[in-house]
């Protein structure tokens, strides 16, 4: 099939810290309802569901069994995957380049809030024999990430505290952001130290919530939609396990992911010819060295760029006009369907208050998080 | 039979002779059960069976959700139902969850809830009217078959907490 694939319906819920009035089934539900509206269908016109979850996450064994009713998805094709939303997306589009499938349905929740041990299952992830006995809290391995990445680059810790109140306080104006916060960068730096030299202000914090993305295959798209927005290139790759071997200072998954996504795209000029980005700010150093290693900055250059107010919402490159993880919440493997939730508002020029003028092609990026060294790239165009 | 190798005992695990990872994971969950749920698990703390029903197709669903999964359309109505039903299937079961045998079985059924849609129920254990305990599969297949009546057996109201075990089981009782 040479037809473009369209995301022609998105839905969402509010980000919260706490979501104990509804089930993961009623804010999926609610989700579900908002994108299929969105996108003039019901559900029995849908051909085939992608889902993501991990089982320690989410409190069951084979949670996969537990996704289709509150997607309309009974009877129906349905398949989980472990993995971060842009690989989930890239399924849903690679199902439909098969010809088979007309309008998927992707979808992603995190009820991060009733993880009650959230380290200990962190924890789990670490090689058993070589690593985990050592018994370090996790998050010491975005510690020595930050720290070399500080040190190679030149780029500081004062630009990591400036990213998090420039997150914080875009997401001031997103409606279903659940931390949006006036902080200054002295509050980010004096904030209690955590893993030298990553402090408590430099993490998202974790929120739950629930997005649901409709998408078709164009000509289904023109039909149903008044604004379909295309999916230009999809790219997504992981890197090795074995974290005492990865480069420290460079996010190598997103550099091989993104050149996938550029090619099938044709992009050669990143920051020429796109025009925001959603990149994962999980740790506040992360959006500096995926801004670097996305091609969108030479190395070393993301912080004073970021001083210069390049990437703020009214700048000449806005990165996360949504709040990013920081200002909106992490969602785990969800985080970057709210990338592509805000990717779609703004190039459909429904981003209200946050709206960036004369958008055409947006970036989406994700890291997979702690201790993951995998992410993936999407990029979004309305251009017909 | 001889086999190439060299066994390993139990004590080869306990005395670390060879590379053994034993992790004790803290996977605790709270479980936000939503409006459907709870307003279930209040009934039951109350003695009761809440379902939902659908404005679109009808049915009466148990336990209850706050939307049809064949309509996608939100239920609309609480529908307070008998404390009792008929066993929809059953099975005579001698193991544990940890795969040690029973000596005496019991009996895990699907129990479709009268006032229900044909085809909804619960899952729960279905007892011995009398003594509780089945003696033998033989003793189960006389007293009890697929479409048999039976009734919920409740926990006294004081030791009631909001959870599926406040009905201690069902038993089979005769048709009226």
């Amino acid at each position: 099939m040479n037809e473009r694939v369209a995301i022609i319906g998105v839905g969402y819920t509010q980000l919260r810290p706490v979501s104990s009035d509804v089930s993961f089934r009623e804010m999926i539900y609610e989700a579900a309802v908002r994108a299929y509206e969105d996108a003039g269908i019901e559900p029995r016109d849908v051909d085939t569901f992608v889902a993501i979850s991990e089982d320690y996450h989410e409190g069951t064994a084979i949670f996969d069994e537990y996704v289709p009713d509150q997607l309309g998805a009974v009877l129906k094709p349905v398949h989980t995957i472990t993995q971060d939303g842009l690989t989930a997306l890239a399924s849903c589009v690679m199902q439909i380049k098969t010809g088979l499938f007309n309008i998927a349905v992707l979808e992603g929740h995190s009820k991060a809030s009733n993880i009650l041990y959230p380290s200990h299952i962190d924890a789990f992830a670490l090689d058993p024999v070589t690593v985990r006995p050592l018994g370090f809290n996790p998050v010491f391995l975005a510690g020595l990430e930050m720290q070399r990445f500080l040190v190679e680059t030149g780029n500081t810790e004062y630009h990591c505290g400036l990213v998090v109140a420039k997150n914080r306080a875009t997401a001031i104006k997103n409606p279903i952001a659940a931390y949006p916060a006036e902080i200054s960068i002295e509050d980010v730096l004096s904030s209690n130290p955590v893993s030298f030299p990553l402090k408590e202000l430099d993490i998202a914090r974790k929120a739950d919530g629930a997005f649901v993305i409709v998408l078709a295959k164009e000509s289904v798209a023109k039909r149903l939609s008044p604004y379909p927005v295309y999916v230009e290139g999809v790219g997504w790759l992981q890197d090795t396990p074995n974290i005492e071997m990865r480069d420290l200072v460079s996010s190598l998954y997103l550099t091989g992911a993104a050149n996938m996504a550029y090619r099938e795209a044709g992009i050669r000029n990143p920051i020429r010819e796109i025009d925001f980005a959603e990149i994962d700010d999980t740790f506040s150093y992360k959006e500096l060295q995926h801004i670097e290693f996305l091609g969108i900055a030479r190395p070393g250059e993301s912080g004073e760029m970021l001083e210069e107010g390049y990437f703020d919402i009214d700048g000449e490159f806005p990165v996360n006009p949504s709040g990013g993880n920081i200002g909106c919440g992490y969602m785990y493997d969800s985080s970057s369907l709210r990338g592509v939730y805000e990717a779609v508002l703004q190039l459909r020029g429904f981003a209200a208050e946050r709206q960036i003028p004369d958008v055409e092609t947006a970036l989406i990026a994700s890291w997979r998080g702690i201790p993951t060294a995998s992410g993936g790239v999407v990029i979004l165009s309305n251009r017909e | 039979m001889e086999f190439k190798g060299k066994s390993l005992k139990d004590r080869d695990f306990k005395e670390k002779n060879i590379l053994y990872t034993d992790w004790h994971v803290k996977a605790h969950y709270a479980w936000d059960c939503g409006v459907a749920l709870s307003k279930f698990f209040e009934g039951l703390k109350e003695g009761k069976l809440y379902g939902r029903s659908c404005p679109e197709c009808g049915r009466v669903v148990i336990p209850p959700r706050m939307f049809c999964e064949l309509c996608f359309k939100p239920t609309d109505k609480w529908v307070l139902l008998k404390d009792e039903g008929r066993i929809n299937t059953f099975s005579v079961s001698y193991v544990n969850t940890d795969a040690s045998r029973r000596e005496k079985p019991n009996v895990p059924a699907v129990i479709e809830i009268e006032g229900a849609s044909e085809g909804m129920g619960i899952l729960h254990l279905v007892a011995h009217p009398e003594k509780i305990e089945w003696e033998n599969l033989e003793e189960v297949l006389s007293m009890i078959k697929i479409g048999t009546k039976v009734k919920a057996v409740w926990k006294p109201s004081n030791e009631r907490e909001g959870a599926i075990t406040d009905i201690k089981y069902f038993v089979p009782v005769k048709e009226e």
